[in-house]
């Protein structure tokens, strides 16, 4: 209890942090690359519930992300609905897409290797379909209007948009931390760990996959929002790009898969790696090429990201075995 | 306009055709893999790409016809695919399935990435002496370098079928492939065939590739299009089946050319995502397969 509670002092100080940390910052260049960072943890959070926490790797997670853009987007270009009102509608929409494809894929016993593959084949008819049908702009693409304000999701500084991110990375931690507590998660864990195991101690597993399918879409959808908003245009390419699906993996399995903080440290280590390269060579490419070599080192170097690396060397250190199993108890 | 598409069809369905063969030659490199080794190789549209710049630049470079480059790329690419194997995704994967998957995506992005960095973003393409010579069917043009292709990629997949059943290392990979364990208390080397099976795939690559330069042309992205393509194919075919992997290429094939011609360039591309996720649905053992 105690521990639980040192953790929450913790939380509650980096957040605080997080929040004053704009009015020391006067660069609109660090503001932008941390708003990055931000999304990009969001994004890799709701990868981590299915693939993480779940064991259910999907290689299509962008087309929650894009399904959420187009709602919203073409919700405000052709009935002029507020975006305020119309991320709810995003989320909905995201989830709505995520029953059909986790209810599709899952009830046919999909998993592993299969999974990723129509994950991403999904995606890829939802790209082919939002390029040839009106509605979405077609192959031109949707432009918003720029016109600050609260009920438009936009902001008059990046500032704005900075804790626009931030309110969702908060949100999609507070989701995480609440799977670790309950009942739902450590189903998912038993799904994860041994799924033959768990349908025989009674979980309804493919109920539990639909559902953690369904929160990925959720979030996925607002992700589509905040992105609309803020780069005001959408195109089938962007909305359902096969980039996003490998980042919000990668985040995540760099910086720890099924662990609370993994996306944020993964998402925080890529940009800043990211940034440093283009700082160096600004070459088309370059930078990508090093995300490739870092997930291929952690998948065989570090299969638990550089979290469990960072745990595993604290459980070497100090070491009666009491520690150990608290430590056990909260990752 | 219905009319007018409807007597283009039979030119459609050979188009398709010719594409078929190669594409199932694409797809029997993965299928080949898949059936051995038990692995998704996701980075096999990246090194498709990199066998169709290896092409591109010994025409560019030295001036070699693509279809003679074969004898080059081939071999080439299947050294370069034990050799990854060997040194590459075998240590590192420690015999888990995702971890292949995630390795073998690592892989995609460095290599794709890699293209972008050394070749540029630029299409490239090559012109051929021949390339605009066509027999003339009578109701349709056929282009010399497409019946070239598709006769190339049937030969070297009775080539490969040939060496598969004949030869004492198609033997001992098909035993691999049926009983790992079995395969390994008779003394064969498992490690090594595994290898040898990701060299071959690669290699189907290599000559797929140097048969696709003349129709089509590369970019560093070329490789993303054919992914989708190649893993419809196998997993309609049946993972691991031979047959499976031609009767699909030519499935998908005309399914893509008279998709495009029925419902438009865009959509039209809709036809392979659709098929690929209906039969994971309904069929996840596809026609030819055994067991998922």
């Amino acid at each position: 209890m105690t521990n639980f509670r040192s953790h929450l002092y913790f939380l509650l100080l980096g957040a605080i942090a997080l929040i004053i940390l704009p009015y020391f910052i006067s660069s609109r260049f660090y503001i932008d690359v941390l708003t990055l960072i931000f999304f990009t943890a969001y994004l890799g959070q709701s990868w981590n519930i299915l693939g993480g926490y779940a064991g259910q790797f999907s290689f299509g997670g962008v087309m929650f992300f894009g399904t959420g853009a187009y709602v919203s987007s073409i919700l405000l270009t052709t009935f002029g609905f507020p975006p305020i009102f119309g991320i709810f509608l995003a989320i909905m929409g995201g989830a709505l897409l995520g029953l059909i494809v986790g209810y599709m894929s899952f009830r046919s016993g999909l998993k592993g290797s299969y999974f990723a593959l129509i994950t991403l084949a999904f995606a890829e008819l939802l790209r082919v379909l939002a390029n040839s049908v009106e509605f979405t702009g077609g192959g031109v693409g949707l432009f918003l209007t720029y016109a600050p304000g609260l009920s438009n999701l936009q902001f008059e500084t990046p500032v704005g948009f900075y804790y626009f991110s931030l309110v969702l990375m908060f949100i999609s931690i507070a989701i995480v931390y609440w799977l670790e507590s309950s009942r739902f998660g450590a189903q998912l864990v038993a799904i994860r760990e041994n799924e033959d195991a768990a349908e025989a101690l009674g979980i309804n597993t493919l109920k539990c996959k639909i559902y953690a399918i369904m929160i990925m879409g959720a979030m996925g959808g607002a992700a589509g929002t905040f992105y609309a908003q803020k780069y005001l245009y959408l195109d089938p390419p962007i909305a359902y790009s096969i980039h996003l699906s490998v980042e919000m993996l990668l985040v995540t399995i760099v910086g720890g898969m099924g662990t609370i903080f993994g996306p944020l440290v993964g998402a925080f280590v890529l940009h800043t790696v990211n940034e440093v390269a283009r700082h160096f060579i600004d070459t088309p490419g370059l930078s990508l090429i090093v995300y490739g070599l870092i997930l291929i080192v952690i998948i065989g170097y570090l299969p638990n990201g550089l979290i469990g690396a960072f745990k595993k060397k604290e459980k070497k250190s100090g070491s009666t075995s009491l520690d150990k199993k608290t430590s056990r108890g909260d990752s | 306009m219905i009319s007018a598409s409807l007597s283009m069809l039979p030119a459609a369905i050979i188009n398709g055709l010719m594409y078929g063969a190669i594409y199932a030659l694409v797809a029997l490199g993965l299928t080949l893999i898949y059936g051995v080794l038990h692995i998704i190789n996701f980075a096999h549209g990246a090194m498709l790409m990199l066998a169709l710049y290896a092409a591109f630049f010994l025409f560019h470079l030295f001036n070699i016809d693509p279809y003679f480059s074969i004898l080059i790329v081939t071999p080439c690419a299947g050294i370069f695919g034990y050799m990854i194997y060997r040194y590459g995704i075998g240590p590192l994967a420690k015999g888990k399935d995702q971890n292949i998957l995630l390795i073998t995506l690592g892989l995609s992005i460095i290599i794709e990435n890699g293209a972008l960095f050394f070749f540029s973003g630029d299409q490239q393409t090559v012109n051929l002496s021949y390339g605009f010579e066509a027999f003339d069917l009578g109701f349709m043009y056929l282009s010399y370098p497409k019946v070239i292709s598709f006769f190339a990629a049937l030969l070297m997949c009775a080539i490969l079928w040939a060496a598969m059943s004949l030869t004492d290392m198609g033997r001992a990979i098909r035993a691999v492939a049926k009983e790992r364990q079995g395969a390994r208390l008779v003394g064969i080397n498992v490690e090594r065939i595994f290898a040898v099976t990701f060299g071959i795939g690669i290699a189907c690559l290599g000559a797929a590739g140097c048969m696709m330069l003349p129709i089509f042309y590369v970019d560093p992205y070329t490789g993303n299009i054919f992914v989708l393509v190649a893993f419809t194919i196998v997993v309609l075919g049946g993972m691991g089946s031979v047959v499976g992997a031609l009767v699909g290429g030519f499935i998908i094939g005309i399914t893509e050319s008279v998709g495009g011609l029925l419902l438009g360039e865009s959509l039209g591309q809709i036809g392979i995502s659709l098929i690929f996720i209906l039969i994971l649905i309904f069929k996840p053992t596809g026609l030819f397969g055994s067991k998922v």
